[in-house]
């Protein structure tokens, strides 16, 4: 009997308790930055496309919700033709944020994506594509990658020596 | 004339309560849960109540093809009569109130048994196995609670000399009978819980084990019935509470008897939805060993005591 009023009591002091419920139209949560949210396709510090169209985003996607379309530029630099997102598959896993080698593809802390029409949930290219570069600043693949693609000279990247000359009998 | 305003007044003023009390409720057991509760509709959510009577009063009124239908159909409504019934003999103020009856107390207590009937019968009339099994439950609970919260009230009536709960509160301006009577408190405190099957003696409708008990098959506005009723227990269990123990409407003059009343009803509701919040359903066989074994005794004891110290009182 004496165990039952004091459990009586202890539920009436957590009228007193601060409460567990967000108030979340009124009061936005706080979204830490790694949060994974809506999916983005960021650009290279001098404004050009991050994506390089190697499609092993679409392919490591469990759910299958990315869909794009590789073609290739005047200067031979990949990008991607199309770049389709449906967000009524996706899971917001993040793999395929992992598996881009130039970090192009990333998600970001905004989950308000609700909509009255399933086909408004299928985000094509200008959708996803923004102006900035994401989370990773001042990284640009091709300034690393071996390959010339105008951005530096061959064996000219910060990592990076010169190529060998396989023909040269000192190496 | 005067008799219909005060029959619609106390019938509206009770219906509002009952009806505002699906949203008191949830808006403590949040409370209680550290949770906000309905806060969406109007200022502090206080228009739930209002949407959600829209929506149950526009839902399919469905009698399922097996159940008994005449039968089925009446049940909810003897809930609701019972209990409004006995609300005429409950004195709001010394003025306000419909019957100043000299049997009040018996009368309340002849229409909380009429209240059995339409749980048994409703869940007999649903023809579905959960249905019967808490009308049974229901019934066992009801009869074994119903023999001692005539008996715990035994102790104030012969305090009071009187079954007339008008003059059960005027014999109170004394002192409130919940000091001497304080065990008769206890056991009716606990009988009302289980006779208006609320947690955690809902054993009649216990969620986990039978869908919803005896009210499962019910749907739309009948179960919206039952619904109410159940509030209506509630506040009818606390506005008797109030006039038994706490001395109705008396209370200091700087404020109006009717809210003592009022004042006092609530705390016993928000009482109510405390123990509710609070407590785990017992097992149905711990209830009737509770009210046979344990609460049984206590009540006869109450009754013995008082009988005694009052017959000493007299003779000396």
């Amino acid at each position: 009997m004496l165990s039952l009023i004091r459990s009586i009591f202890y539920t009436f002091l957590h009228a007193f308790h601060k409460r567990e419920t967000q108030d979340y139209p009124e009061k936005m949560p706080y979204l830490p930055p790694r949060y994974r949210g809506r999916i983005i396709l960021s650009r290279d510090p001098d404004g050009k496309e991050r994506c390089v169209a190697c499609n092993l985003c679409a392919a490591v996607c469990p759910v299958d919700c990315i869909s794009l379309q590789a073609a290739e530029g005047d200067d031979g630099r990949r990008y991607p033709e199309f770049f389709r997102i449906n967000f009524s598959r996706c899971i917001y896993c993040g793999l395929c944020e992992e598996a881009c080698p130039t970090y192009a593809i990333q998600l970001i802390p905004d989950f308000e994506m609700a909509d009255y029409n399933r086909q408004n949930m299928v985000y094509e290219k200008e959708h996803l594509l923004i102006s900035g570069q994401g989370k990773y600043h001042g990284f640009n693949f091709y300034k690393e990658a071996g390959v010339n693609m105008g951005v530096k000279a061959t064996g000219g990247g910060e990592n990076e020596n010169q190529p060998v000359d396989l023909k040269s009998l000192i190496h | 004339m005067k008799y219909v305003f005060i029959i619609a007044g106390v019938m509206i003023v009770v219906l509002t309560i009952a009806a505002g009390l699906i949203y008191v409720e949830r808006r403590l057991l949040a409370l209680f849960q550290d949770r906000r509760g309905p806060n969406r509709v109007g200022p502090f959510g206080v228009f739930q109540v209002v949407a959600d009577m829209i929506k149950i009063f526009f839902k399919e009124d469905w009698v399922p093809p097996f159940a008994d239908k005449a039968v089925f159909i009446m049940a909810p409504g003897i809930l609701i009569t019972s209990i409004f019934l006995t609300f005429a003999v409950i004195p709001f103020t010394d003025k306000f109130l419909v019957l100043d009856s000299n049997i009040g107390l018996l009368f309340f207590l002849g229409n909380s048994s009429l209240g059995v009937y339409s749980v048994v019968l409703g869940g007999w009339a649903s023809n579905n196995k959960y249905s019967l099994l808490g009308a049974i439950r229901a019934s066992a609970q009801m009869l074994t609670y119903e023999v001692f919260m005539g008996l715990s009230l035994v102790g104030v009536v012969m305090m009071a000399d009187s079954f007339s709960l008008r003059e059960i509160v005027e014999v109170q301006k004394n002192g409130w009978f919940v000091f001497p009577q304080f065990l008769g408190f206890m056991t009716f405190f606990i009988a009302g819980i289980a006779e208006t099957h609320r947690a955690p003696f809902d054993i009649p409708e216990a969620d986990g084990e039978l869908v919803a008990g005896y009210h499962s098959e019910y749907s739309g506005m009948k179960f919206g019935m039952f619904f109410v009723g159940e509030y209506m227990g509630v506040t009818m269990i606390s506005a008797l509470i109030t006039t038994l123990f706490f001395g109705g409407w008396l209370g200091p003059a700087f404020l109006p008897p009717a809210f003592w009343f009022f004042f006092k009803t609530g705390i016993f509701i928000c009482l109510f939805i405390l123990i509710r919040a609070s407590l785990p359903r017992p097992r149905y066989d711990q209830l009737m060993e509770a009210g046979w074994k344990v609460l049984l005794p206590l009540v006869l004891l109450n009754i013995l005591a008082t009988g005694a110290i009052l017959l000493l009182k007299h003779t000396t």
